[in-house]
């Protein structure tokens, strides 16, 4: 059976959330392999909510907020940058590839955007195949 | 009243609890009055065949200290529950796998590689490395079996309480046994210390603006006495650890490394902190950030320093 990754979208309302809106409204075509949760800010996305996903079984996490300098609380893109890229190191270290987690600014008007960054993703997931709980030769 | 009979036993660990638990100092005296210690590697002459003697659930109390990184720990965890009425991790290597856990960031093979084939000092160009079990002419030697994740108590069996630290402070340990003396214990699963929320809140120093440019290693500046180490640029766990140990380490100029577990309700210290440290970064452009970040040489070792095999992920993923 092939392998379908399961990826968790962590989405802002005020940009990227509208971004897949539009997405789906101008039937665009992407991977059905997103599931998409809604926060307020990506100043809210905790490093623990991308550990938590990979512990409760997702392959890849994608959190996508407004472009810098268009956060509706002026600064949480910013926050959620700096937290990003920390956790990026620290991943790496852990040996956790880097195509796993992805941070990317969706406008909300930019749903072709939306469908791009879903199905490179979502291909990027696949090849790296599912997320391993365990991690030692003989766990 | 019949005496209290208790249990200590090291697992994976320093030895530096046995200590801990001495440092309560002639206190030690009351406790003798109210209890017998039954076992205790470190001190008594008992033998693990002697706890196997002993009924289910005969030992009022066991304090056990240490990860569990083999099969000898593994068996002792289990019978030591079986045979003890309540089972208490002491300090953070049973609390949350310790430093002995950071081998989770790697795995069987390549520590022994690396211990007994590639430092400088080893000479074994036969590549010999320890077996379980061993054919001599005198029959079979068996020594017991290395794990490849090192895991923490509670993973390994039902613990009742925690008292956490590095080693835990003498107040705390007192603390602990006080409730255990006078028989008021706490519902079960809580981790026994004074109830302060971080270490931050038992920490004299100011916090005012949180703008850091540079991380820095302890031996790099000279901080000022005042002002929060973070906010110097130091890595200080504070933030993400939870309090009760009365903050000495920040008081005496060092940061905070997180010995006293998470802050009550965070699940993940490491990602608490590393929370913590991305809100002091001052700058808001992608290289910048990383040329900060690039100065914080070895973040696992840093945020997970005593709870790898406690965090979401428990270990690293070796290909």
């Amino acid at each position: 059976m092939s392998f379908e990754p399961k990826i968790l979208g962590v989405l802002c309302k005020w940009c990227s959330y509208a971004g897949a809106d539009l997405a789906g409204t101008s039937r665009k075509k992407y991977a059905p392999n997103v599931r998409v949760v809604r926060v307020n800010c990506t100043g809210r996305v905790e490093p623990t909510f991308v550990l938590k996903a990979f512990e409760k079984g997702a392959d890849g996490v994608l959190i996508a907020g407004c472009h810098p300098g268009d956060c509706h609380y002026l600064e949480g893109n910013y926050k959620a940058l700096r937290r990003f890229q920390l956790l990026k190191k620290m991943l790496a270290q852990m040996g956790i590839d880097d195509g796993r987690v992805r941070l990317e600014w969706i406008s909300a008007s930019e749903g072709e955007r939306f469908a791009v960054v879903v199905n490179e993703m979502t291909e990027r997931v696949r090849k790296l195949g599912p997320f391993a709980k365990n991690g030692g030769s003989n766990g | 009243m019949a005496k209290l009979k208790v249990a200590f036993y090291w697992a994976a660990s320093c030895g530096g609890c046995e200590i801990a638990q001495l440092e309560i100092g002639e206190k030690i005296l009351k406790v003798a009055e109210v209890a017998d210690i039954v076992f205790w590697p470190v001190a008594i002459d008992a033998k693990y065949k002697d706890v196997e003697a002993m009924a289910d659930g005969s030992i009022d109390v066991c304090l056990f200290n240490g990860a569990i990184r083999n099969s000898e720990q593994e068996h002792l965890a289990h019978m030591l529950r079986k045979k003890s009425k309540v089972m208490i991790a002491y300090g953070s290597c049973a609390y949350e796998g310790g430093v002995p856990g950071l081998a989770n960031m790697f795995d069987r093979a390549s520590i022994f590689e690396r211990v007994y084939h590639e430092t400088p000092s080893t000479n074994n160009k036969h590549k010999v490395f320890p077996e379980p079990s061993h054919k001599v002419h005198e029959g079979v030697l068996c020594i017991p079996e290395f794990n490849d994740t090192v895991k923490t108590l509670r993973q390994t069996v039902d613990v009742d309480y925690i008292i956490p630290g590095c080693p835990p402070e003498e107040k705390t340990t007192w603390l602990a046994l006080t409730a255990l003396i006078e028989g008021k214990l706490p519902p079960k699963g809580t981790v026994i210390t004074d109830n302060v929320k971080a270490v931050c809140d038992d920490c004299p120093r100011k916090r005012d603006v949180k703008k850091v440019k540079k991380v820095y290693r302890t031996y790099e500046i000279i901080t000022d006495p005042e002002i929060c180490l973070l906010e110097q640029g130091l890595l200080c766990a504070g933030v993400a650890t939870r309090g009760g140990c009365g903050a000495p380490c920040p008081q005496a100029n060092m940061p905070c490394t997180g010995c006293y577990g998470p802050v009550e309700g965070a699940i993940d210290q490491g990602a608490h902190f590393i929370s913590a440290m991305a809100s002091v970064i001052d700058s808001k452009d992608p290289d910048e950030i990383q040329k900060i970040i690039d100065d914080i040489h070895d973040p696992v070792g840093t945020v997970y320093r005593y709870s790898l095999p406690d965090s979401l992920l428990r270990r690293a993923r070796i290909q």
